[in-house]
């Protein structure tokens, strides 16, 4: 029975979480966004006390339910463990703790933390981990399951669906999210818990409150034969049948051995004492090979994959009607500094705070930001103008940050942050290269920070350039996006090292 | 005569064939003898596929139209091996074989139309049949002011006769005048100073045109100018339908007057826009009923097509039909024409009050206006926001009571029918667009509106 009620309830909040990855529409952040919240390195992160007093109560009473039931990471493995069953059973047995590895894993972490060296942070983070592989291996799946409903939706002229662009945010997160998969995948099915008994900083830690735990499964001396059943199908392979001993720091209390057992020999209890056990040295497991990615700066989408034909717009010679003129792909001009989202207050905060679980980028829905490839901010959200701007409206990445390094904003703060400055690059204007009338950048300056002035001053009938008045200017990219000069802008942003109000 | 809905269960084929004669007789009748040039239900031929259409004599050369022609301004198109778009030239060739095998013999196209590709294509479709089948329209259609170029435009008449390897053109048109900012210039500039019009007069009298006409959007001046010269046009092409008999766009021409004047003047009109760019065939749903109640079966397409065909000096009504289904039912509809009575007409006119009432762009999506230089999709932003309007899913404040609804409808039809890079937000103003719009549409002020209303959709505004 308590297994059971340990597979629903982490079912449930395995599915949630991991739809709070894949849900582009922000439906399911209001009603679950807290399940990334109670997550515990981005509780610490944002300095979450209440979450971090709960989860430190939480495993002081029952153990460490955190591991089996909230994080994601934990949950997937569990899953990859039991199918793995299916071929093998009986498959563990009791190893003693790489003692050696998880402390100094925990170390390197706490480390890193303090030392502001981001991107061992988020390697580490179950969470991100699992928001990584999530959001770059399950989540286009998802999307195109979604556009099929959509093809099938517009046939029908139902808008119930819509359709949305698969893309590839970036390509260096996309190879840590694949080689952790297989490492953390790897390790489950070999060896059910091991990641998380030898690795996961997160699982170190709350091993170290849980042999404190007040309840805890126990042996019940005078009715255990000692068969080695429990141990047997224990995934974290920290029990010892033979001595009757269980190592608590270990045990995720996912209750399999209380319903393995079939002489009712084992209890989930109060108030019993932590029987001591000896150390012994131990074989290392197979050590996980966390590869940082050649941090290439190249931004890979779906759609430059298929538009390696582009052609200048102005491409098709004009000789009938119809037809539509070629779209020059946009090039990314490489900032000095890049640009984050409002409310992410600082390139600094968002460094030492982001864990990169890349829910932000998932949510976009003007699909601007991306995970950097950069060393110094490694796979932590920048922003990006080639697929839409800054939209006015829209405030999702600021709703779903767990860490709290975006925090929540209204769309009034967000009109009045500036994130960057646009710079006028004349060279590029249409208006002067090519004598045309164009509008594109006033007419969509949410702050009107742009004005048109005559290009002659001496006479106003001229025509117009963009004039900038950075006082006003927010940093929103629209005139970067939607400037008609390709395929580099003739207007750009950028960034603002600190955050400003206007 | 026969209605249509006594004959829904007889194969389309033979019955024609038990009622062509009928037909015949019965449209003859209802139109009585009008000197000459009624309509009739050819019997002529004797081949069994020319019995069942409504046919119209053109006095000046004798030539009998069939009442439906075929306008070749949107040929079906396909993506090729190499993911370029062409001309679906098997398509092509099925609805020629289909129109032709039921009477339909009056072709127009243009060296322009389709991205320059249609002249070829009908061509090679015609080719096929014997020349005396079909009547074949095309036009002086110089609008780049380096086809003003005497020698640019001579290549520009050669080039079909080359295409369809014929002699002699049975249509000639001066393309769409009335165009331009200043419409007189303009039409000296592409017809007169460099005497392709005196040209054109001369090869109709040597024969290798055999009608001379043009077809106008636009000033007015250009059309009256045209008209009050002293020579016989042999047919003029004008925009008609129950919306622009009397509610013509401010900067285009009522078709009453229009059409008015070339009655005066013994000129058969030519209609095209019977359906004012399909946007006669889908009525929101008040109008519809309208309509319905008065004939339950009839499309709305039908009705358009019946007012085009109705009026007595109409030699032909262009369509240009992409679908087998929409061919077959023009078809239908003139085989034979049933004129429409008077309460029909009335029927009509409550219709266009709706159509009035609303805020529809007055957009054909003829594509003149195409292509964009910057890639903006015109005419496809256009026909979104002209069918949101028929649809009622263009809120007109944010407290109607289906504003969430119309919201989400106009927002996702809006990024499936133009893509995201080719929407009104990249819009420069520039004004390239603006003189090619036979409608006269002033498209950069019509996008920029359009753009603020997607904004205030998309940013929730209250309004």
């Amino acid at each position: 029975m308590l297994r059971k009620i340990r597979m629903a309830t982490a079912a449930f909040c395995g599915v949630l979480t991991t739809l709070l990855f894949l849900d582009f529409t922000g439906t399911i952040h209001g009603w679950f966004g807290w399940l990334a919240k109670i997550q515990f390195v981005p509780a610490i992160l944002a300095l979450n006390v209440g979450v971090i007093v709960f989860l430190v109560l939480l495993t002081l009473l029952l153990g460490r339910i955190y591991c089996s039931v909230i994080c994601p990471l934990g949950v997937y493995q569990d899953m990859v463990s039991r199918l793995a069953a299916r071929w093998k059973k009986r498959r563990f047995s009791y190893s003693p703790p790489v003692s050696w590895l998880r402390y100094g894993v925990l170390v390197l972490f706490v480390v890193a933390m303090v030392a502001g060296i981001s991107m061992i942070v988020s390697v580490l983070d179950p969470y991100a981990t699992y928001g990584r592989m999530s959001s770059n291996l399950l989540a286009p799946f998802y999307c195109w399951g979604n556009n099929f409903l959509a093809y099938l939706a517009e046939r029908t002229d139902s808008y119930l669906f819509y359709d949305v662009a698969v893309w590839l945010p970036g390509i260096a997160t996309f190879i840590v999210a694949i080689l952790l998969f297989m490492v953390v995948t790897l390790l489950a099915w070999r060896g059910g818990r091991t990641y998380c008994n030898t690795i996961c900083p997160v699982g170190t830690v709350l091993g170290m409150l849980s042999r404190f735990s007040f309840y805890k499964p126990v042996f019940v001396a005078d009715q255990c034969n000692q068969c080695g059943l429990c141990a047997w199908n224990c995934k974290a392979s920290c029990m010892d049948a033979k001595n009757q001993t269980i190592d608590y720091s270990r045990c995720v209390t996912c209750m399999n051995c209380i319903e393995t057992c079939n002489k009712a020999a084992m209890k989930y209890l109060p108030g019993q004492t932590v029987q001591k056990k000896t150390e012994v040295p131990a074989e290392i497991p197979v050590k996980p090979i966390v590869a940082m990615a050649d941090s290439r700066r190249r931004f890979l989408s779906v759609t430059s994959l298929f538009a390696l034909t582009t052609v200048a717009a102005k491409a098709q010679t004009i000789e009938g009607d119809g037809g539509l003129a070629l779209i020059e792909d946009k090039k990314r001009l490489e900032k000095e500094t890049p640009i984050v989202p409002p409310r992410a207050m600082s390139l600094q905060n968002m460094n030492t705070h982001c864990t990169a679980c890349q829910l932000c980028v998932s949510v976009c829905p003007n699909q601007i930001l991306y995970p950097s490839g950069k060393l110094h901010n490694f796979m932590q959200p920048e922003i990006a103008y080639e697929r839409g701007y800054c939209r006015p409206e829209c405030t999702q990445c600021s709703e779903v940050c767990p860490t709290g390094t975006i925090r929540s904003i209204t769309t009034a703060d967000k009109s009045a942050i500036q994130i960057g400055h646009a710079i006028w690059n004349k060279e590029k204007c249409l208006v002067d290269q090519e004598d045309v009338k164009c509008r594109v950048c006033e007419s969509h300056c949410p702050t009107n920070a742009i004005q048109l002035v005559p290009r002659d001053p001496a006479d106003p009938d001229s025509l117009r350039i963009p004039a900038i008045d950075n006082e006003w200017c927010i940093g929103c990219r629209a005139c970067e996006h939607l400037c008609p000069s390709r395929p580099y802008s003739a207007i750009y942003v950028e960034g603002n090292h600190r955050h400003r109000i206007v | 005569m026969q209605s249509k809905k006594q004959n829904k269960n007889i194969n389309h084929r033979n019955f024609f064939k038990v009622l062509g004669a009928g037909a015949a007789t019965s449209t003859a009748a209802l139109y009585g003898c009008d000197t000459g040039n009624s309509k009739t239900g050819s019997n002529s031929s004797g081949t069994s596929y020319t019995e069942e259409m409504t046919y119209q004599t053109n006095p000046h050369t004798g030539d009998v139209v069939s009442l439906l022609g075929y306008g070749c301004m949107r040929w079906p198109l396909r993506t090729n091996s190499n993911g370029e778009e062409e001309i679906d030239q098997d398509a092509v060739n099925d609805l020629v074989d289909h129109a032709i095998a039921h009477g339909v013999n009056y072709f127009d196209t243009s060296p322009v139309y389709v991205r320059g590709w249609s002249e070829k294509a009908t061509g090679i479709a015609l080719k096929r049949h014997p020349r005396e089948k079909f009547f074949i329209a095309t036009k002086m259609s110089n609008f780049a002011p380096e086809l003003y170029d005497r020698e640019a435009a001579l290549a520009m008449y050669n080039n079909f006769l080359k295409e369809l390897q014929v002699d002699y053109f049975d249509y000639y048109l001066l393309h769409s005048i009335g165009g331009g900012t200043d419409a007189m210039e303009t039409f000296r500039q592409r017809y007169e100073y460099n005497g392709i019009f005196d040209f054109l007069k001369e090869e109709r009298k040597a024969g290798r045109i055999r009608n001379l006409g043009f077809s106008y959007h636009g000033d007015i001046a250009v059309f009256d100018y045209l008209l009050s010269l002293d020579m016989q046009w042999d047919f003029c092409q004008i925009q008609l339908n129950y919306v622009d008999w009397k509610n013509a766009t401010d900067r285009n021409t009522n078709a009453e007057y229009l059409y008015g004047e070339l009655v005066k003047r013994n000129v058969l009109a030519i209609i095209m826009e019977p359906l004012l760019g399909g946007r006669l065939a889908r009525l929101n749903q008040h109008a519809l009923n309208i309509l319905k109640q008065e004939r339950p079966e009839d499309s709305t397409a039908t009705w358009a097509f019946r007012y085009a065909g109705t009026p007595e000096h109409v030699l032909t009504v262009l369509s240009g039909m992409v679908y087998m289904e929409h061919l077959q039912e023009n078809i239908q509809t003139y085989s034979p024409l049933q004129p429409l009575n008077q309460r029909e007409y009335e029927a009509l006119e409550e219709v266009t009050e709706l159509m009035l009432r609303s805020d529809y762009i007055p957009c054909t999506e003829c594509q003149y206006c195409m292509p964009c230089p910057y890639g903006l999709d015109i005419p496809g932003t256009f026909a979104h926001y002209n069918r949101c309007i028929t649809e009622e899913n263009l809120p007109k404040s944010s407290v109607d009571p289906n504003y969430t609804k119309a919201r989400r409808a106009f927002l996702i039809g809006y990024n499936r029918s133009v893509p995201k890079l080719r929407q009104v937000n990249h819009c420069l103003g520039c004004d390239e667009c603006v003189p090619k719009c036979p409608q006269r549409i002033p498209i950069p002020d019509e996008m920029e509106r359009i753009d603020l209303y997607v904004e205030r959709l998309k940013q929730k505004l209250t309004f």
